[in-house]
Formats: C-alpha cells, structure tokens, sequence
C-alpha cells in the first residue's frame, strides 16, 4: 500500500529529528540499547533523571496517539511465549555486546559514515533476514 | 534544559516509531521477509530518520551542544569481535519477535502481556551482557 512507505518516511523524519535534538541539545547519541541498558545494569546513574525523561515521554505518548486512534494499531507480536522471551533476551545481549540496535548503529551511526555502524547494521539485518526464513520454513 | 531536550527528543521519536507502524512486528518481520511477501517500509524510515541525523552532525562539527557538555568523539574504527557477535546475536533476536528495543518500549501499553514479557526479558539480556562481553573480548586478545 502506497500509504505505508509515506507514513514509514513521515515517521522515519521524525526518529531522525528526534535523534538530531538529542544530539545537538544534549550532545549525546539516541541509541535505545545504549540508553536504557546503561540504566540497568548500573553503568549510567548518573544521567538517569535525562534517561527517565526521555523514557517516560517515549512510553507516553505512543499510548496517547493509541488511546485516541480510531483504528488502533496492533503490535501482532507473537502469542509463542518462547520466542517472546528467546528473541527479548536475545535483543537485549546482542545490542549491548554490540554497542548498539537500529537506533544507535542503524541511525546515528549510519548517518555520519561510522564503518563499525554501518557493518553492524548489515550484519543484524542479513541475520534477520535468515531468521525470518528459517521462521516461515518451519511454519511460525 | 537537558530534561527538556531528552523529553522532546523521547516525544518525538514515540510518534515516529508509531506513525511510521514500526511497532507493528508485522512490518518489521516483513521486512526481513525478503523471500516472501516483502515490506520495505523500515527502509523508508532508516532512509527518512538518517536524513536529518546526518544534517545535525554536519552541524555538530566544531560547536558545542546547546546543554552544554561536549559532543560524542569521532566514531571508532575499531573492529572487534563483540561488534559482530552482538549484532549476530541482535538480529537473531530481532527476527524471532521482530521488535527491537525502541519500538518495545513505545509500545508497552497497547502490546499486552506479551509485549511486557518480551521486555522484561530485554532486561535480563542487559544485565547478563557485560559478562559475556568481558569473556568475548578477552577470547579475542589470547588468539
């Protein structure tokens, strides 16, 4: 649907709007693993009050926008409580031994020209692309 | 200030992630489908997010954020194993669910139990991290 691609590019300016605020106010990098994984597992304390603002309006006002939606959309994440907790724990170790998921490598990195982002991008997606073929040969 | 910037900057990106349906593992796995009915939607965000990303660092180039503080180094170029192995591990994970950590955490009110679950076992991925990295990088320098 022609639709999809033009919403996909409306919200992809705004991801990268989001990322340039981030960094040309904050001077740092947008990157969600990087973010919420230096909350967790303690490496990043300091900056919490920055970290927690910047989550809680991430969390809110997607369900604002969702609340108010005549059509709600649906997440579709599988019912498979398996490959929720697998593919969960799976993002959240290979991001951070990564430094870094498609917001930090995919975005920020890719846009000032890092090697290191733009190979870990093309590594993460080809890996997926596998996946997903490995998922739908084996009927999920 | 900073607060501001950060509570912008998470506003903003929520709406883009939901705009843009990439809380949708449907459009996400669909795009990773490229044997089956492939979605090319996520290529439309990467390419609309980078544009602008790509402009603010041009204008990173020399000044200072307007926090204060100082702008990141240049990016390494340093190619390790864990950037590999992670990204690897990543896009396993990436594939299986096919949500990655932004748009889970958008979109944890409307994602239901599942949503949370897959959350929560981001977390745990988190905590265990460092410790496999530790031995991943310390593998490397003996061989």
């Amino acid at each position: 649907m022609p639709a999809d691609w033009l919403w996909g590019l409306v919200g992809g300016v705004m991801i990268g709007s989001a990322a340039a605020i981030y960094l040309l106010g904050n001077g740092r990098i947008m990157g969600i693993s990087g973010i919420i994984g230096g909350l967790v597992d303690g490496s990043a304390r300091s900056q919490w009050a920055e970290r927690g603002a910047f989550i809680a309006a991430l969390v809110l006002v997607p369900a604002m926008m969702h609340a108010f939606a005549a059509t709600p959309p649906q997440t579709h994440l599988t019912s498979n409580l398996a490959l929720v907790l697998g593919g969960g724990f799976l993002v959240g170790m290979g991001t951070r031994i990564g430094s870094g998921c498609t917001s930090g490598h995919g975005v920020c990195g890719i846009s000032r020209l890092s090697l290191r982002s733009i190979l870990a991008t093309g590594v993460f997606i080809s890996v997926g692309v596998l996946t997903v073929a490995l998922l739908r040969a084996v009927g999920e | 200030m900073r607060i501001a910037f950060a509570l912008i900057a998470g506003a903003l990106f929520g709406a883009g992630l939901y705009l843009s349906g990439m809380t949708d593992t449907d459009k996400v796995q669909g795009f990773l489908d490229i044997f089956g009915a492939w979605d090319p939607t996520l290529a439309f965000v990467m390419g609309g997010a980078i544009v602008p990303m790509a402009l603010a660092w041009q204008r990173a180039r020399g000044g200072a954020p307007l926090a204060g503080g100082r702008f990141p180094q240049p990016a390494s170029r340093q190619l390790d194993k864990s950037l590999f192995v992670g990204s690897a591990i990543f896009g396993v994970g990436w594939g299986l669910a096919g949500l990655c950590p932004g748009p889970a955490i958008a979109s944890v009110t409307y994602g239901g139990l599942n949503g949370l679950w897959f959350l929560l076992a981001i977390g745990a991925g988190f905590v265990c991290a460092p410790a496999a990295r530790r031995r991943l990088d310390s593998a490397a320098t003996v061989t």
